[in-house]
């Protein structure tokens, strides 16, 4: 089981969906320091691939490249049959990515309802329509609906989202990615101070949306890495030293010396 | 570094799933007050004197400046000090543009002010939105000062003494005259019409779309991109039509007088504009309109040498000390601290 | 134009550049370690001047010296004065949102530019250099140069170089640089934050004075002096990037040379030429030529 740097391609045991992302040789440079280094990896509709490495193995910066908020200095990303490597973070919004992060940016002083609808509005943004009140919008209103329901939040949904508990403002982050009806998820540690009948409820949201969407997952709960992912990626100082299904993954030699050697 | 986003507190509310949390200046509370105030406005030429109606008549041109910064810096987080610059452009404009043998036409003029405002705004909003934060304050200053200069200097403005104009723009169209523009009650009603058109306006924007966007761009523009807004576009857009209202209140300021002079762009004129929505709150829009007659009301204390005596002449420390004092103990503006009683 | 107005003018712009750095860098070091904007800078600027005119004849009187008494005075005074300004007042605006800063500093300046009216008045005042300075040097053959002038921008390069020994050598310097790219780790490190904040604040205000000082034989003293000076050194900061002293320095210089050699060859368009410098570096890096540090 060698580890290729450019692993690429659909996982064995995981159903081969479409590939809606893939990226290609992807660098980033910080003047000498490289922080990504010639990353490749495709992300299938109905897979879940999970992408884990130390701290400053560039797993952030990875995902900051894919979602358009860092340019890239080398390499190719593709959404959905498209060249995006030259799209600005918004652009790939519209075009179906979307991205939670790992401290929440949810909008502590609107309610649930109107965190999800106002993201949920971003696809259908009328700017020049100053007649119709935001609330009338019945696009961003049902998508709203859709959004929170679908991560279990509907009983909340008048809540103003800053008084929310830990996990459910998780919750709630994963929601407005959801609102806005994408295909791919880039998800950024969404288990982070969570406890455990938190997490299981987000692994069981994971599990929901697995089948329409291709979904990465960055996250250092190993535990619930290899219970929900389909393929894992291993980052080690910006590079990727293994790309495999987690049964494989976890017997590899490498591995195993990156994170205990 | 401290953020440049304020926050209104968040009130917990247990409503209904499709209510926003969010204060919409259409609620019967909020908008009972404002209504009152413009009633009250409209009927003022009735008891007051020519001084005080004069008064009132600049408090309103100056809410309508106030207004349009709280749209940039309540409403969407962009804390511009240069905002003198298009009130002042607006007036310039106007005085530079009628002739001085007739007047001009009222609805070329004011669209040519309102226009040159924004003209000037787009570039500037251009560079400026490439930054953020304190940049951003220090820029929008420098940008200003940069038109200042160009009043200032230039040969064609009148300089440092500035410019009268001889004729307001005549309200004509066709044959018909729908009021008499040199006469000063009509031209009061006519601020105090401009005025409630212009909150109408922000009101209904607020609540529309294009406000909801900009309200959560305040609140975490980085989301906001996540979500796929772009948001440089959307701020470009509000600083423009913020420095377009800007230019409305400048032309009015000059018609009011008859007299512009460099000093309208000058950052003692942006940081009382400032000061203003500060004053009365900001995040709200009647704020605004509590903020350009507290303000006035004050200066017009201090400067008072029949409440004042010989303290009068130095009105620039009261005012400094009296503004030390507000922003550091009710930063809320008053506003909050009528909110702050109502719930109690 | 022929090479010894040339000159002239380069002389004139280094001058005026390094004055300009000597005000931004305590502007952009206060706004770097304490995230604090302060409006009131150029007020300092202001004090100086105004202390340079009012201090010489009791400097004169009771302590029997002279311009240079006059200015190591000042320099004492303004460093009470910051140390005494940040403790009562700028501590309390570390804390809070830009706005906020924003206001109650503009609210000082206010609250300066009457205290000096209630105390020195209004006027303009020229301030004489001492005697063994107020020469001329020649240039070529027509043209002469005011040793005032060399001797301001001599000073500056001196503090200059001392703010860069004590920036690189002393400990003191070591964590004020650690103070302006991270906060929170030099809080970390146990050392005496309000100290250290005290101190930046005493030296930025001092040098700023000093500037006004120095200036003044040159500039005049002017009520509205503070005001012009403080808006071109938000667009030195602006360029050279908040935090940083080198930075500080090379955009000085820069909008010394364009200011100056924007007054010569477009006199109708002097004043503006400065931001149109600022228009252009922000299309260019919009951050600023460095970081902080």
């Amino acid at each position: 089981m060698s580890a290729s740097r450019h692993a690429a391609g659909s996982a064995a045991g995981a159903a081969a969906g479409e590939t809606l992302l893939s990226a290609r040789g992807v660098c980033k440079h910080f003047g000498g320091l490289r922080a990504v280094d010639e990353v490749s990896l495709t992300l299938e509709r109905g897979s879940l691939h999970a992408v884990i490495g130390t701290n400053g193995a560039g797993k952030s910066t990875l995902i900051n490249l894919l979602s358009g908020e860092l340019p890239i200095s080398a390499g190719t990303v593709e959404l959905l049959g498209q060249d995006v490597t030259g799209w600005t973070q918004p652009r790939r919004a519209r075009a179906g990515l979307g991205r939670s992060y790992q401290r929440n940016t949810i909008f502590p002083g609107f309610s649930v309802f109107e965190n999800c609808r106002l993201s949920a509005q971003a696809h259908h943004p009328r700017p020049l329509d100053w007649l119709t009140p935001a609330g009338a919008c019945r696009f961003s209103t049902e998508a709203a609906e859709r959004a929170v329901a679908r991560a279990g939040l509907a009983d909340v949904a008048g809540r103003t989202a800053g008084t929310l508990s830990h996990g459910q403002k998780r919750q709630l982050e994963i929601a407005m990615c959801l609102a806005t009806g994408p295909q791919v998820l880039l998800l950024d540690e969404p288990l982070a101070g969570m406890g455990a009948e938190e997490t299981e409820r987000m692994l069981a949201l994971l599990h929901e949306l697995v089948p329409g969407h291709a979904i990465m997952l960055v996250e250092h709960d190993m535990d619930a890495v290899f219970r929900v992912a389909d393929r894992i990626t291993v980052m080690v100082n910006g590079r990727v030293i293994a790309s495999d299904t987690p049964a494989s993954i976890r017997d590899n030699h490498e591995v195993q010396v990156a994170y205990l050697g | 570094m401290t953020a440049a986003s304020i926050d209104p507190p968040a009130p917990v509310v247990e409503a209904g799933p499709r209510d926003f949390v969010s204060p919409s200046p259409f609620a019967p509370a909020r908008l009972v007050p404002v209504i009152l105030a413009f009633v009250a406005a409209a009927l003022f030429p009735l008891v007051g004197d020519d001084y005080y109606t004069g008064l009132v008549s600049k408090i309103m041109i100056m809410a309508i400046f106030a207004l349009s910064l709280e749209l940039l810096v309540g409403q969407t987080g962009l804390i511009c000090f240069g905002h003198a610059a298009f009130f002042g452009i607006g007036a310039y404009t106007v005085a530079l543009t009628t002739p001085i043998d007739a007047p001009a036409s009222l609805w070329l003029a004011l669209p040519l002010s309102m226009g040159a405002a924004a003209l000037y705004a787009l570039p500037v909003g251009a560079l400026s939105l490439r930054t953020k934060g304190v940049y951003f304050i220090m820029i929008t200053l420098a940008f200003a000062q940069m038109a200042y200069f160009v009043f200032h200097d230039a040969p064609f403005s009148g300089g440092s003494d500035g410019t009268y104009m001889y004729f307001r723009p005549d309200p004509a169209i066709g044959g018909w005259q729908p009021f008499d523009i040199e006469d000063s009650r009509s031209f009061y009603n006519m601020v105090l019409a401009a005025l409630v058109l212009v909150f109408g306006l922000l009101a209904v924007m607020l609540r529309s779309r294009y406000g909801r966007a900009l309200a959560g761009i305040r609140a975490n523009e980085q989301r906001m991109r996540a979500a796929g807004y772009p948001t440089y576009a959307y701020k470009l857009g509000v600083f423009v039509l913020s420095a377009a209202l800007a230019g409305l209140a400048g032309f009015l300021y000059a018609l009011k007088d008859g007299f512009v002079n460099p000093e309208l762009l000058s950052w003692h004129e942006s940081g009382t504009v400032l000061l203003m929505i500060i004053l009365g709150g900001i995040g709200h829009l009647r704020g605004a309109l509590l903020g350009a007659v507290a303000f006035t009301l004050l200066k017009e204390l201090f400067q008072s040498e029949q409440l004042l005596g010989s303290y009068a002449q130095h009105w620039q420390l009261w005012l400094g000390l009296t503004i030390i004092a507000f922003v550091a103990f009710m930063p809320r503006g008053l506003i909050g601290v009528f909110e702050r009683g109502a719930q109690q | 134009m022929d090479i010894a107005t040339f000159l002239i003018q380069c002389l004139n712009a280094v001058q005026y550049g390094l004055l300009l750095f000597l005000v931004a860098s305590g502007l952009t070091l206060i706004f770097g370690i304490m995230g604090v904007i302060n409006l009131a800078h150029g007020s300092f600027y202001m004090i100086g001047a105004y202390m340079a005119y009012a201090l010489a004849p009791a400097v004169e009187q009771y302590l029997g010296g002279g311009f240079f008494m006059t200015l190591a005075v000042g320099i004492v005074l303004s460093v009470l004065l910051g140390y005494l300004l940040e403790w009562v007042f700028f501590s309390y605006l570390y804390e809070r949102e830009h706005l906020q800063q924003v206001l109650m500093t503009y609210g000082l300046i206010l609250v300066f530019e009457e205290l000096r009216s209630i105390l020195v008045g209004n006027d303009v005042h020229g301030v004489a250099p001492p005697d063994w300075l107020a020469g001329t040097i020649p240039l070529g053959d027509v043209m002469t140069y005011p040793v005032y002038r060399l001797f301001i921008s001599a000073v500056c390069v001196v503090v200059a170089l001392g703010m860069w020994a004590v920036l690189t050598r002393s400990r003191l310097g070591m964590r004020v640089r650690a103070g302006a790219s991270n906060r929170e780790m030099v809080r970390a490190m146990g050392v005496d934050i309000r100290l250290l904040y005290r101190v930046v604040f005493a030296i930025g205000v001092a040098l700023a004075a000093l500037a006004g000082m120095i200036a003044a034989p040159v500039s005049s003293v002017y009520p509205n002096m503070g005001a012009q000076v403080l808006i071109i050194c938000f667009v030195v900061v602006v360029i050279g990037g908040i935090g940083s002293i080198k930075g500080a320095l090379v955009a000085a210089l820069l909008v010394g040379f364009v200011d100056t050699f924007g007054k010569v060859l477009f006199p109708a368009m002097a004043g503006i030429s400065v931001y149109l410098l600022m228009a252009v570096m922000l299309l260019w890096k919009p951050e600023g030529l460095f970081k902080a540090g």
